[in-house]
């Protein structure tokens, strides 16, 4: 083996989640439904056309005439959920991407969650109700980890390295690796779980810069920023590149050049001889893994600053966080499939994201993303099912005490709870 | 400059906006000549007086209000015409509630060889005749100063703008703080003065709006061609209130509208909010706090309704009694029909009560940190209601944020927008 190899990995995170109904107070206890399916499906249905299929059919004929092209992809349940209701042929073509054998799925939350914060056990559940429903649509098992927005601390690194999965992915910030490169794999400090950190400063090049014409790179061509890694000093063995999927054909439009940009990239990349395309169940054999990072508090991939702040920054999205966690034990206890899985959707980061209320370029991306007009309309529509949802949880403990007395005035009188 | 009402006398928003305006343009060494039909002498700002104005004359002199007087004065009772505010029998059962409907009348005063106007300066019957007579007044003010840019504040003042340009030949710049669409509606406008707006605006060489809202409509309903028309949006004065008038709160929950009670302000949707929200939170209280021609009409409602012990009416509100609302309100709303820009909501956050806002008001482009609804769902503002008075967390960050938020929402920030545009002449 040449001992200067480099490698490339390409990551993509596949992830749409179930925006709510707007639901008003009056709602609560009206039986109305908590997701809004046409929307959903409207989004969905749209990035099936602009993003993932196209997307999709570009790597199935890169990697059938060159199968030593190597992509890994994360997609989060709620994702993989709609695509099954909205748009099977997307499941179709990830599916022929998988038989392919050069492409890794990772693994992740089902619910693209905050699960992290709640339990170790819901935790777990979520990460395996993952592994099903991929091995189930996909056809895919996993062993590396990315949890969402690759939020990451010691103590969530341990949790994964303890249900098995060999590695996971974090950012490659200051904070995670103290200046060291994030060119590199490193290790749990205490666990046997390889960390794999996304080059954040590439990755943004082409996810937020690529199509920003006051950047003095633009217009960034696949020829250009192979170049930039072929730059990459030897001693650097292996570069992550991480972003949303959706930067193809969605935040950066079809017009802009990106696919022709993804083509050329990875063909010049195919093409060098420095590098290869590795997935990271083969890093470890082929990359030497030397230095412990870690973090003791939540680092991410969002925002500015790279924390937890994007859905848990301010007093609003705290409130429904804890508002959220209290319910669980009465939800878990009610053993009603439906209000579960509910529930756990309304763990999905987005709607925290919603509420944020940041200043300056991070209030613009919060934006792009909301289906709402301001984050108080988020905050309150969250509440407002979560509401519900207590209503319905204590309707139903109700019942159950009541088997064998009168039937429940509740069920037929939906009598608006007093607060 | 002209102005109509001024602080501290008659000051709806247009006069506030107006002090604002002109204490950040003299900031920014624009030198001002600030006319106004009636001068008391105790506003901040020196003041030309058209009333001190005299007619006719070969030597006429305009006297500030500082050094005016009154001798050997007639008085010439000149009849009533219109009243902008009030429409229709219910409004004589408020008058006595509402010092603006003021019956005083403008007076014509022989005053050495020539007449001067003693306007009332405030929206009484004799308006349409103060109207015309300011602009009158204007035409001798502007053969008698030199100045390089005229600037009318509203409808009331347009003649005098363009009377003004017509003596002098100096750009016109007409600023509209509101329309009669927005005060009557379409359906219900009155024909002359939506004609002195339209007149002022094609004859200004330049129009300012507050707001978008106001550009769309002057576009739309006076057909003014959009690239004559620079938004330029209000302000807010900082206020320092060292002691907030405490006041018992009847509630935890006290849910408040304050404004005219007229049909631009949407009264009638507050209530119906109100309806909604008494439902579920028996508790909640609601204050209307102003007055106008639909106050009996709410009245009735609120009776109808049987709210009556949770919806509370003061009249009209002033000065002091205004902090003392805010002092007990848990959240302000303001569901205007059509608010050219609406500087209430803003003065509520000052006082640190949380708002929410209707979508169709120019307050609602500059302010992230309010809840916005549409006027007319009232079961949205009922639900965003209940919002913030079941989150105290919801309520916290609306202040909290709404009060960074205004920082930047100065005078000084309108007035810079306005002097380049004074230089564009």
């Amino acid at each position: 083996m040449n001992s200067d190899q480099q490698y490339l990995n390409l990551y993509f995170q596949v992830h749409q989640p179930q925006r709510l109904n707007m639901f008003q107070f009056f709602d609560v206890g009206s039986g109305r439904g908590y997701f809004d399916d046409d929307l959903n499906g409207d989004i969905v249905s749209r990035l099936a056309e602009r993003c993932y299929l196209p997307a999709n059919a570009l790597l199935l004929r890169l990697i059938d005439r060159h199968p030593e092209i190597k992509v890994t992809f994360s997609i989060s349940g709620t994702a993989l959920e709609q695509f099954e209701r909205y748009t099977p042929k997307v499941l179709q073509s990830f599916r022929q991407l998988e038989e392919t054998g050069s492409v890794e799925f990772l693994g992740e939350t089902y619910y693209h969650s905050l699960a992290c914060f709640l339990s170790p056990k819901e935790f777990a559940l979520q990460i395996g109700r993952h592994q099903q429903k991929l091995g189930a649509l996909i056809g895919a098992s996993t062993t590396f980890f990315r949890n969402t927005e690759l939020i990451y601390s010691d103590a969530i690194g341990k949790q994964v390295s303890e249900l098995g999965f060999t590695g996971m992915y974090v950012e490659g910030c200051d904070r995670m690796l103290a200046g060291r490169t994030p060119n590199a794999l490193y290790r749990h400090a205490t666990e046997d779980l390889v960390l794999v950190p996304r080059n954040y400063r590439l990755s943004d090049d082409v996810a937020f810069r690529y199509s920003d014409k006051t950047w003095r790179e633009w217009p960034l061509t696949g020829k250009k920023f192979a170049s930039w890694l072929g730059r990459l000093p030897r001693h650097e063995k292996m570069v992550s590149l991480g972003m949303d999927y959706e930067t193809f054909g969605e935040h950066t439009p079809h017009s802009t050049g990106i696919f022709t940009f993804l083509d050329d990239f990875i063909t010049v990349m195919r093409k060098s001889r420095k590098f290869r395309f590795i997935n990271p169940s083969e890093m470890a054999s082929l990359l030497p893994v030397e230095h412990a990072a870690g973090a003791k508090e939540g680092v991410s991939w969002a925002d500015e600053a790279r924390d937890v702040s994007a859905w848990l920054g301010n007093a609003m999205q705290r409130d429904a966080f804890g508002s959220l966690e209290r319910l669980h034990d009465a939800v878990m206890a009610s053993d009603d499939v439906v209000l579960i899985d509910a529930y756990r959707h309304l763990q999905t980061s987005d709607h925290f994201y919603y509420m944020a209320t940041k200043d300056g370029a991070d209030d613009g991306v919060h934006r792009y993303f909301s289906p709402y007009t301001s984050p108080y309309e988020a905050f309150m529509n969250f509440m407002n099912i979560l509401a519900d949802l207590e209503l319905r949880v204590g309707r139903l403990r109700h019942r159950r005490h009541m088997v064998y007395a009168t039937p429940p005035a509740l069920e037929t009188d939906p009598a608006p709870i007093r607060w | 400059m002209f102005g109509w009402e001024f602080p501290p006398h008659l000051s709806g928003g247009l006069g506030t906006a107006c002090l604002g305006l002109a204490t950040a343009l003299k900031e920014q060494d624009v030198k001002l000549l600030f006319v106004v039909p009636k001068a008391h002498g105790d506003e901040s700002i020196p003041l030309i007086n058209a009333s001190g104005v005299t007619l006719a004359a070969d030597e006429t002199v305009v006297r500030t209000v500082h050094k005016r007087s009154d001798t050997g004065s007639r008085e010439i009772a000149v009849a009533a015409t219109i009243r902008p505010y009030a429409t229709g029998a219910a409004t004589r059962a408020v008058e006595h509630w509402h010092w603006q409907y003021a019956t005083e009348t403008l007076r014509t005063v022989k005053s050495g060889s020539g007449i001067r106007y003693s306007f009332s300066g405030g929206y009484g019957p004799s308006l349409m005749e103060e109207v015309a007579r300011y602009a009158d007044v204007a035409g001798a003010i502007a053969r008698q100063n030199n100045f390089d840019v005229i600037h009318a504040h509203d409808w009331l003042s347009f003649p005098a703008g363009v009377e003004a340009k017509n003596v002098s030949g100096k750009p016109l710049i007409v600023h509209v703080h509101a329309t009669e669409i927005d005060r009557a509606g379409e359906n219900n406008i009155d024909r002359r003065v939506f004609d002195i707006e339209r007149q002022g605006m094609q004859a200004a060489d330049l129009v300012i709006a507050v707001s978008q809202w106001t550009k769309d409509i002057l576009v739309r309903k006076y057909d003014i061609h959009p690239a004559k028309i620079h938004v330029v949006h209000n302000g807010v004065m900082p206020v320092q209130v060292d002691h907030w008038p405490v006041t018992p709160k009847i509630s935890e929950h006290v849910v408040t509208f304050l404004g005219r009670v007229t049909y631009q302000k949407g009264p009638l949707y507050f209530i119906e909010a109100a309806r909604k929200v008494l439902d579920y939170f028996p508790d909640a209280h609601f204050i209307m706090a102003g007055s106008g021609d639909l106050l009996p009409a709410m009245i009735d409602r609120v009776a109808r309704g049987k709210m009556s012990s949770r919806v509370h009416f003061t009249g009209f509100l002033r000065g002091k009694q205004i902090h003392q609302v805010w002092s007990v309100t848990d959240v302000y709303v303001m569901p205007s029909v059509s608010e050219p820009f609406g500087i209430t909501p803003l003065e509520a956050v000052q006082a640190g009560v949380p708002v929410i806002v209707s979508n169709q008001s120019g307050v609602a482009e500059v302010m992230d940190h309010v809840i916005k609804v549409d006027f007319w769902d009232t079961r949205a503002l009922a639900n965003a209601i209940i919002g913030v008075l079941r989150h105290k967390v919801l309520s916290d960050s609306l202040r909290s944020n709404g009060r960074k938020e205004i920082e930047a929402l100065t005078w000084k920030r309108a007035a810079g927008k306005i002097k380049q545009l004074y230089h564009e002449f």
